[in-house]
């Protein structure tokens, strides 16, 4: 992909380069592992690990058509966190879970459309709306659900996000973000909507004189973020049977991370679904692997952290390179991002 | 065409209006608000983060930021820390120096990468936010230390982050000092006045002959130094630390710059004006309990404020550009 829109060969052979590399770290990932550590290649801890990762998966596919469009939401996991609140205060309010559920999504859905209102409807930036609602968002949970830990729901709905498929290793959530994915690689690649945001990405203005709705298209891209950082918020509440206002707090960083790893352009217009779900299975075994050699959380988070910078580097370092001893400024890329 | 240099903006005017309100309805509430004490932990508490605040503007002006401020600030306390607990009687000068001298290292991290590998500011310092903390924790768990106590730290310090001088409280001074010295820098100086050309339009800022990488890196040192200060004042202030010191003190700095009236898009903006916004903030926090709100509404608070004040600046933007429209259609007919 990325022939009909690329400035030229350089950027597909780049991007052919970018998502052959993430695909052999993956495999050395698993193979070291696999060979280094007892029982990571374990059919069980293969399961642990995908299904530890569904909740950063379903947040980086809420990120992608954001990014895409050269936006940003770091406004993600505070969503989560709040949706995980709502669902404690309501659970302990006594109302049926059947009920949560419906109302969890479309609260997801309210705050997205917040972010929208605010980054399409009034023009704001969306770095720092993003990081406005981050804190808001954040600080309603505890509003909702103060600092207790709501737990008990109910054991029928948790095999939702514990269970495994029958007679294979793959749990349902990871399933679940299979097909969210397909979903997304659908929509994202094959479609005029698709086709929409990597044209926004690529210049806002161009693709308004090109008939393109860029405001609704960006909000519509907000609300489902919203709506499935709520899905998310539904899993991790399940899986962990536990309600609190702090779930899921830092990781927008662990989406950001897997996003931007995944080959797609901070800048917009560039990227694929295939590499974002790349760097999430590479993170997923990296993060198991390092879990069972005792590595704490936080050079986890570390290790999260230069994978973020490194893969805004290294396009830089290779465009750098390449451009050497050619006409200088042939490749211009913007430097700010707001 | 006449121009005289008035001592506070439009905006800034708002922001003491808005803090007179709050002190005045507070204090109807409670009178123990603008007691002596109140008052001495008001400014104290609004120091620290204005400190942060006054770096963070020199950042914002020129089109950057520094999501990384609340963990190289845990980092230069712990540092503080550590240092006491290697040798107990380590004179206070030589704690200030190497908290800023690691601030400033940690600033530097952030600019190369800005200035010289052009990455965005925003995800550099996401990134270093959390490899900054990282090493934060990992270095309490090499040591063993994981909190260091004020028993632990020498008395002249603590006495140093407590202190006052003819009744101010000296963390108020040093940050008073800082926020003059930006000031003048950034009013003045030939330096400060490309920080805002080169936020206003780095292309142009670049044409026109202004080392722009030169300067960003420049101010990603000074505003990482000044965290580094804050963070050793904090250590002194305080005098119980651990690895997880600062941790969210982003929300709180981006919200005190931009109610400040700290353009987010860069280019335009006083130190002034986000010294304003963190004193603003402080006080919202201090208020809150006693107007009966519990204290965990207050990141929703700083992040409420954050919308709130760029959601304010765009309907004034949009009003005067409508207005100078309509001023120019009228002229021309």
């Amino acid at each position: 992909m990325g022939e009909e829109l690329g400035p030229g060969r350089q950027l597909t052979r780049a991007l052919v380069r970018w998502e052959t590399a993430l695909i052999v770290l993956c495999v050395l990932v698993f193979v070291l592992g696999a060979v280094s550590t007892a029982g990571f290649a374990d059919r069980d801890n293969i399961g642990f690990l995908l299904v530890d990762y569904t909740e950063v998966a379903l947040l980086a596919l809420a990120l992608l058509p954001i990014v895409l469009t050269g936006e940003i939401d770091l406004s993600v996991a505070s969503v989560l966190g709040f949706c995980s609140a709502l669902t404690g205060a309501l659970w302990d309010a006594g109302m049926s879970f059947e009920a949560i559920v419906p109302v969890v999504l479309l609260t997801g859905a309210v705050l997205g459309a917040v972010n929208a209102t605010l980054v399409v409807g009034l023009g704001l930036p969306s770095l720092a709306v993003t990081i406005g609602t981050l804190g808001l968002y954040r600080g309603l949970a505890y509003v909702v659900l103060g600092d207790r830990a709501v737990t008990g729901f109910p054991e029928s709905y948790r095999p939702l996000a514990t269970a495994v498929v029958p007679g294979t290793f793959l749990p349902l959530p990871t399933l679940a973000v299979a097909g969210c994915a397909a979903l997304a690689a659908v929509v994202v690649h094959a479609t005029p909507l698709g086709r929409s945001l990597y044209a926004i990405g690529l210049g806002k203005r161009t693709a308004r004189f090109s008939g393109i709705r860029v405001g609704r298209i960006k909000s519509g891209a907000y609300v489902v973020s919203g709506a499935l950082a709520a899905v998310a918020s539904v899993v991790y509440t399940l899986r962990y049977n536990s309600a609190r206002a702090d779930n899921g707090s830092g990781l927008e960083l662990v989406a950001v991370a897997a996003v931007l790893l995944g080959g797609v352009s901070i800048f917009g217009g560039r990227g694929t679904v295939a590499g974002v779900v790349t760097a999430l299975l590479l993170m997923a075994g990296l993060r198991n692997l390092l879990f069972l050699n005792d590595v704490t959380n936080e050079i986890q988070n570390v290790i999260n952290g230069l994978l973020l910078i490194v893969s805004v580097l290294v396009p830089v370092v290779t465009d750098l390179v390449s451009t050497r001893g050619r006409r200088r400024g042939a490749v211009r890329r913007p430097t700010e991002i707001r | 065409m006449t121009w005289r240099r008035r001592p506070l903006s439009g905006r800034e005017l708002g922001i003491v209006f808005a803090l007179l309100v709050l002190v005045a309805v507070t204090t109807a509430v409670n009178p123990a608000f603008l007691g002596a004490q109140g008052l001495h932990d008001l400014f104290l508490n609004a120091s620290i983060l204005t400190l942060l605040a006054v770096g963070q503007t020199l950042l914002v002006i020129t089109r950057n930021i520094d999501l990384s401020v609340g963990s190289t600030m845990g980092l230069t306390a712990f540092l503080s820390g550590q240092i006491y607990v290697a040798d107990h009687d380590t004179p206070v000068i030589a704690v200030l120096v190497a908290g800023i001298a690691m601030g400033a290292v940690c600033g530097a991290v952030n600019g190369a990468l800005v200035a010289a590998a052009k990455v965005p500011a925003l995800v550099v310092t996401l990134g270093t936010l959390y490899v900054f903390r990282g090493l934060d924790y990992g270095w309490a768990s090499l040591t063993g230390t994981r909190q260091v106590n004020a028993d632990q730290m020498s008395g002249q310090f603590l006495a140093f982050g407590s202190g006052s001088v003819l009744g101010v409280p000296r963390l108020t001074l040093i940050a008073i000092v800082v926020l003059v010295a930006v000031n003048y820098v950034l009013r003045t100086m030939r330096s400060g006045r490309e920080l805002y050309a080169i936020g206003s339009n780095p292309h142009a800022a670049r044409l026109a002959g202004i080392p722009a990488g030169k300067r960003i890196l420049a101010v990603f040192v000074v505003s990482g130094a000044l965290v580094g200060l804050a963070g050793v004042l904090h250590a002194a202030y305080f005098g119980t630390i651990n690895a997880s010191v600062g941790s969210g003190e982003e929300l709180a700095v981006v919200a005190a710059v931009v109610v400040g009236g700290v353009a987010i898009f860069g280019g335009s903006g006083t130190a002034m004006g986000a010294a304003l916004g963190a004193l603003l903030l402080t006080t919202i926090t201090g208020a809150l309990p006693i107007l009966g709100v519990p204290a965990l509404w207050q990141r929703a608070v700083d992040g409420a404020a954050l919308l709130l004040s760029i959601s304010l600046d765009r309907a004034v933007m949009a009003r005067l550009a409508s207005r100078l429209r309509r001023e120019r259609n009228a002229r021309h007919g």
